[in-house]
């Protein structure tokens, strides 16, 4: 289940001689980023690091600005103001191809435009390293990511027909097979059941167990506390809170960005647990 | 842990993908094997059968002497030496660059639409032309003749290629009801254009231009076969270096952009290409629908959508298909041919309906 990034990692090999994980540079460093369209304002000054090794959560109710963030740090979209900054160079000045052998991303919605076989989609993660070393790994990398996400047993089927929760793994699959040292993730659980959900975010602890840098979209607040070292909370495009999972969900701050009032439980494994009040 | 990762990864999936994968081997060398006999039975065919009949023989002779290799298969008669070389074989050869240039064109389009049932002809590229090369019949001069009349539909088809390209994209997806009403509005005016040029042209332009939009192979010459395939051959190389690039493209243009891949650069190239394949297609052939939305599909059926082989069989599949077309449209009807534009559209008009069916009930919308 592990994963591995690739060899120029130092990550991985350090951990295991000095236990505790050695400091990083942040690789998205987002500077008062601000992003409107028009006269609508969908992300306004948020200032949010994802290091190498961590875990960050983006969490908040629907149209808080999330995914408009995740697409500003993957270099999807400029900011209107602010800047990103993606292993220390402004992340739109990489070129696609540096940038896809360095990032990986998940969008929310995975569609596949012709029946492509499950072993193709996955195969695709593979594109950007095609003509250098790494793609010497391709067969194993697909062979791991499809294990990883449980979806080996599907490799003949074709993508068209899957359902929702395969679609989503086989698209994480693919973002797997990328290796890529920092992977951004916008609501990896949303068809998933509950097995699954909890197999995702394993799985997105473990690469940033190996050093690289995740940052994830969520919408349950148990699993982000969870499983995230840190969380961001969005609210109307700004960031309410961003902090450990224990200091942030805290029942005030929820009822107040989401509108309603919740419990926050501490769960039997010492991690929050957040309960709407019924 | 590094140990673990050194030892080869078998999983379940790789065993089955390993049947698969000799499985698929066979069917689609089956299906190259069907084209390649195909083809090589077309050309013969083609070559043979006319109001002038050919034997088998004779025709392989006649090649092999075109190409400086004497043999007691050379046809007897010069007469029909010099029907073959003239004729026939000029003829066979423009089908064969035709059918595999709007094959090409039709897989490339639906690669960059991100849509099965984008095809030039469906689209209005094909009356953009219609429209180019009646404007150049009624102008008279350099226009009318032959060369003229071909750049003119060249550059009415790439007009109109763009035309499609900006109206119909939205979001970096093209959807099928957008697409359809974008070919429906080109088709509308080129029609009205059309309509405006014919009232405008005197009784020999309105002839001409009728006769050239039902399409017709009949009096291809060496020179017009080798314009199209200077242009025919040069996009379909471009064509295939970019097959890998197509593939990503079908995950959508924004992951297709974190894989790596330049979007825009991509889909601009691969219009240009459209536009100068399937104009190089109607330029001298007139109209010939369907062929770019029946093949590509046909052969994704058999081979699936990875863009290598698809783009491969439908080369093939679009040559095949436009020689044998050619031919039944030469003998059908004795005295007389058919125009070879109808034949194609007779053919896929009720495909295409059968293909917006079936895209209606399996996304369950037009989406």
């Amino acid at each position: 289940m592990s994963h591995t990034p690739q060899p120029d990692a130092p990550a991985a090999a350090s951990a295991v001689a000095e236990p505790p994980a050695p400091v990083l540079p942040p690789a998205f460093h987002a500077d008062r980023v601000g992003v409107s369209i028009g006269p609508a304002t969908l992300v306004e000054d948020v200032s949010i690091d994802v290091a190498h090794g961590e875990l960050v959560a983006l969490v908040g109710p629907n149209g808080a600005g999330k995914s408009t963030l995740l697409s500003v740090l993957a270099g999807d979209r400029a900011p209107s103001s602010g800047a990103v900054a993606f292993d220390n160079r402004d992340v739109r000045d990489w070129t696609p191809g540096d940038l896809a052998r360095r990032r990986a991303v998940l969008a929310q919605d995975n569609q596949v435009a012709f029946p492509f076989r499950v072993w193709e989609v996955v195969e695709m993660g593979r594109a950007p390293w095609q003509g250098h070393p790494e793609a010497d790994d391709d067969e194993e990398a697909i062979a791991q990511a499809l294990t990883t996400c449980d979806v080996a047993h599907l490799t003949e089927r074709t993508f068209t027909s899957l359902s929702g929760g395969e679609r989503a793994r086989v698209s994480l699959a693919r973002v797997l097979a990328q290796r890529t040292r920092a992977v951004l993730l916008d609501e990896p659980t949303a068809a998933l059941d509950l097995k699954h959900q909890e197999d995702v975010l394993r799985v997105a602890r473990s690469l940033a167990h190996d050093g690289v840098a995740v940052a994830v979209v969520l919408h349950d607040l148990s699993l982000a506390a969870a499983y995230a070292d840190h969380v961001a909370v969005m609210e109307r495009g700004r960031l309410a809170a961003l902090g450990s999972p224990a200091d942030v969900l805290t029942s005030a701050l929820i009822e107040r960005v989401y509108g309603l009032p919740v419990h926050v439980l501490d769960g039997p494994d010492g991690t929050p647990l957040v309960l709407p009040r019924r | 842990m590094a140990s673990a990762m050194e030892a080869p990864v078998e999983v379940p999936g790789r065993a089955s993908e390993r049947a698969s994968v000799s499985r698929r081997r066979l069917r689609s060398g089956l299906l190259f094997g069907a084209l390649a006999v195909l083809l090589v039975a077309g050309v013969i065919a083609s070559a043979g059968v006319g109001q002038l009949t050919v034997s088998v023989t004779e025709v392989i002779g006649a090649l092999l002497r075109g190409i400086g290799i004497d043999t007691p298969w050379a046809p007897a008669s010069e007469i029909t030496y010099e029907a073959l070389w003239q004729i026939r074989f000029p003829r066979v050869a423009m089908s064969l660059l035709v059918g595999a240039a709007l094959a090409v064109a039709g897989a490339v389009m639906q690669a960059v639409f991100g849509n099965p049932l984008a095809e030039p002809g469906v689209v209005g590229v094909s009356s953009g032309a219609a429209l180019g090369a009646a404007l150049g019949i009624v102008s008279g001069g350099v226009l009318a003749g032959v060369v003229g009349t071909a750049s003119m539909a060249f550059i009415g088809g790439v007009g109109a290629t763009l035309l499609v390209y900006v109206m119909a994209r939205a979001g970096g997806r093209t959807e099928v009801v957008t697409l359809l009403l974008t070919g429906i509005a080109v088709n509308a005016f080129a029609g009205a254009g059309l309509a405006l040029v014919i009232f405008v042209g005197d009784s020999a332009a309105r002839e001409q231009i009728v006769f050239w939009q039902l399409g017709s192979l009949n009096g291809s010459r060496w020179n017009e076969v080798a314009v199209v395939a200077v242009f025919a051959v040069a996009s379909s190389a471009i064509a295939f270096a970019l097959a890998r690039r197509y593939d990503l493209l079908a995950l959508g243009e924004r992951t297709a952009g974190h894989l790596g891949l330049r979007v825009e650069r991509l889909r601009i190239v691969s219009i240009i290409l459209v536009a100068v394949l399937t104009g190089a297609a109607v330029a001298f052939a007139g109209i010939i629908s369907f062929v770019g939305l029946v093949v590509p599909h046909a052969v994704r059926m058999v081979l699936g959508p990875a863009h290598k082989l698809l783009l491969t069989g439908s080369l093939l599949g679009g040559a095949v298909l436009l020689v044998w077309a050619d031919l039944f449209a030469r003998t059908a009807v004795t005295g007389a041919e058919l125009p070879i534009g109808l034949l194609t559209s007779l053919i896929g008009g009720p495909f295409f309906f059968y293909l917006l069916r079936r895209a209606r009930s399996r996304q369950g919308g037009w989406a």
